[in-house]
């Protein structure tokens, strides 16, 4: 269990230290910051003083571990286009992506899961047949085109819902939150459905093929010759059997839901990171890339961590692996 | 399949060979689950049909869109044929699914679209499957650091999803770029990211199957009488682990214009002076509160069409060709 615990921290701590060269190379090959800082106006002289200030002048390494250090303390400096410190832009936009990150999570297992299992279960009702259908075409929509479907049906025909924004914000110790108001709820809606649908046919797919798997085993016909009931087989034995790979795919799938979001901030002009991230690209902020890389690929290391850790806790026999047990 | 196909044949007249080959074609497996069913021929055929628009775009268009001298600021916002707008104004014949806001015909700017857009996509998938079945063939068959290098390259990669990735060369390489290089280097940019954030699927499949190959009898054979290494890979690995690049390729073209459309949805993708169907949909998007609806769907239809038809034919080919299934 050490073992495979410390594996995977180092395994982590390569892949970050990847990033955060990458991140740094960033400010190395576009761009100079002097440049960017001084303007044309600059003297030579005046060029060389902030140079040597801002430690340019030093040898790359040296660079590097300054990058790496102020990184760990959170600092990646100015952003080029608002001039403002990049970790308060990013700490500013974070409750936006996260509320609708989590909002997404849960309407995507809330839905999916139930209906992987009965898909599973009565897998030749008419019922059924619809939700496949529906999730194929899930699948090849867009998230952009869904957004704008469900803004153009919601909420141009229909006016029901508003198509852009957080709405109004509850600030609750420096956390913004829109989801104690119930017009935040009406802004988070669309944008949090239309980031869930495809992970949500994911999930159902998923929970679908392991629950046809299970049930074809011979512990549960076992369970159903010895008289349970079939909800406590469907449930108790079947389910509980196909939660790890579910639990894998959500877990790692909250890292793209966080991807996504991008684009359905886009959309939902939603006030998150992602929506940061791509004016950055747009205008070539290289604080703001680097950071939302470096954060990124934090979010997804953690994310990745969780899930291996989790898998050995519901799995047991992933530990009997380790004492030679057969697993699978 | 096709390889089997390919290789078995003894020397004979070129045409005898190709009715050969169709024959043995249309009595493979393939042909009969293609036939089998229905939903996988209509997906086919579409296919086959936006590839022919896609090809033919500037002879079969109504309108030229890319002639900016062509278009007539007084066409714009014109509804689709048979619907009025909010505002009253009615669709002409003239313009079946009406037009944007530069007075551009939908129909002809959704045929150039569908142009930009596969034509990304097929240099992406081409590119990605050159790069990663070199290196998958690479890492499988020379072993060591190497494969331990790209094989961890790709653990990271994987690590995020692709259309990150993407997202990430595109802006990185966009940046390093002088703004005037920039925009003609768009398309290229666009392209290297995408087949970028892509090659690790070859990579791995390829490498999979490069180290059962090589351990076989006629690999070892080769190597005894002394043909050079790199020989060996191409003239004999190669052709044996090429199967399943074909399956993943057509997956990996649905995957590559859905990412191509997203990024041009973005407004990072390609040049505006290039709309493919991502850049339509983003055009119109604008226009879609005050109810002029076409400039977005229409486009939108279209790459959920091409998109769904790939991907039908993608499922299809890789159940087909699996021999686990049969």
């Amino acid at each position: 269990m050490l073992a495979f615990i410390v594996q995977r921290l180092l395994q982590a701590i390569v892949v970050m230290m990847v990033v955060g060269i990458i991140s740094f190379s960033l400010f190395q090959f576009v761009g100079d910051p002097v440049n960017n800082m001084l303007g044309p106006e600059g003297t030579t002289e005046q060029r060389e003083k902030l140079r040597e200030k801002l430690g340019l002048n030093d040898a790359i390494p040296i660079q590097f571990i300054r990058y790496a250090g102020n990184a760990l303390k959170g600092e990646f400096g100015l952003s080029y286009r608002m001039g403002k410190p990049v970790d308060e832009l990013l700490v500013e936009r974070l409750p936006a992506t996260i509320e609708l990150v989590a909002v997404s999570a849960v309407i995507a297992l809330v839905i999916g899961v139930p209906m992987g299992v009965y898909t599973g279960l009565r897998r030749d009702s008419w019922l059924s047949r619809v939700f496949l259908t529906v999730s194929l075409v899930g699948i090849s929509l867009p998230t952009f085109v869904i957004g704008i479907l469900m803004i153009l049906v919601f909420g141009v025909w229909l006016g029901w819902l508003p198509t852009f924004g957080r709405g109004g914000v509850v600030d609750i110790g420096g956390w913004q939150t829109s989801l104690l108001t119930l017009q935040g709820w009406s802004h988070i809606i669309m944008p949090a459905i239309t980031l869930a649908l495809f992970q949500l046919t994911l999930i159902m797919r998923l929970v679908r093929a392991e629950m046809l798997e299970v049930l074809r085993t011979d512990y549960i016909k076992f369970a159903r010759a010895r008289g349970l009931k079939s909800r406590d087989v469907n449930f108790g034995h079947a389910l509980k059997n196909t939660l790890v790979p579910v639990i894998t795919i959500t877990g790692l799938q909250i890292g793209s839901l966080l991807a996504f979001s991008i684009i359905t901030e886009t959309v939902f002009a939603w006030p998150g990171m992602g929506l940061l991230f791509l004016q950055g690209i747009q205008f070539v902020d290289i604080p703001v890339m680097s950071s939302y890389l470096v954060l990124m690929a934090l979010f997804f290391v953690l994310i990745n961590l969780a899930v291996d850790l989790l898998y050995y806790a519901v799995d047991p026999r992933l530990r009997a692996e380790h004492t030679g047990g057969a697993a699978h | 399949m096709s390889t089997r196909i390919e290789s078995a044949v003894i020397p004979r007249s070129p045409a005898n060979r190709a009715a050969d080959a169709l024959r043995r074609f249309f009595d493979s497996d393939v042909y009969f689950s293609f036939k089998r069913s229905p939903v996988v021929v209509i997906a086919f055929f579409v296919t086959v049909l936006l590839f022919a628009v896609a090809a033919l775009a500037p002879w079969i268009a109504p309108h030229n869109t890319n002639e900016v001298a062509t278009l007539n600021l007084m066409d714009a916002r014109i509804p689709p044929f048979g619907v009025t707008d909010t505002f009253g104004n009615e669709g002409s014949a003239k313009f079946l699914l009406g037009t944007d806001d530069q007075g551009r015909d939908m129909l002809s700017a959704i045929m150039f679209g569908l142009r930009i857009s596969l034509g990304v996509g097929f240099a992406s998938v081409i590119l990605a499957a050159l790069l990663g079945t070199a290196l998958g063939l690479l890492s499988g068959y020379v072993g060591g650091r190497l494969d331990s290098l790209i094989m961890r390259i790709a653990d990271v990669q994987l690590t995020f999803p692709a259309i990150l990735i993407a997202l990430m060369i595109d802006g990185i390489v966009g940046g390093i770029l002088p703004r005037a290089l920039h925009e003609e280097l768009k398309l290229y940019v666009l392209v290297l990211a995408i087949s970028a954030s892509q090659w690790v699927n070859f990579a791995r499949t390829v490498r999979g199957s490069t180290l059962v190959e090589k351990n076989k009898e006629y690999v070892q054979a080769a190597r005894v009488i002394g043909v050079r290494p790199l020989l060996i890979m191409v003239r004999h690995v190669l052709p044996n682990v090429t199967g399943p690049v074909l399956v993943i390729g057509t997956l990996s073209l649905a995957i590559a214009i859905l990412t191509e459309a997203t990024l041009s949805f973005l407004g990072v993708g390609v040049p505006v002076t290039h709309p493919s169907l991502g850049t339509l949909i983003r055009i119109g998007q604008q226009y879609l509160f005050s109810g002029e609806w076409w400039m977005t769907i229409f486009p939108s239809v279209a790459l959920v069409i091409l998109v769904l038809a790939v991907n039908l034919l993608g499922d299809w080919l890789r159940d087909a060709l699996n021999p686990k299934l049969r």
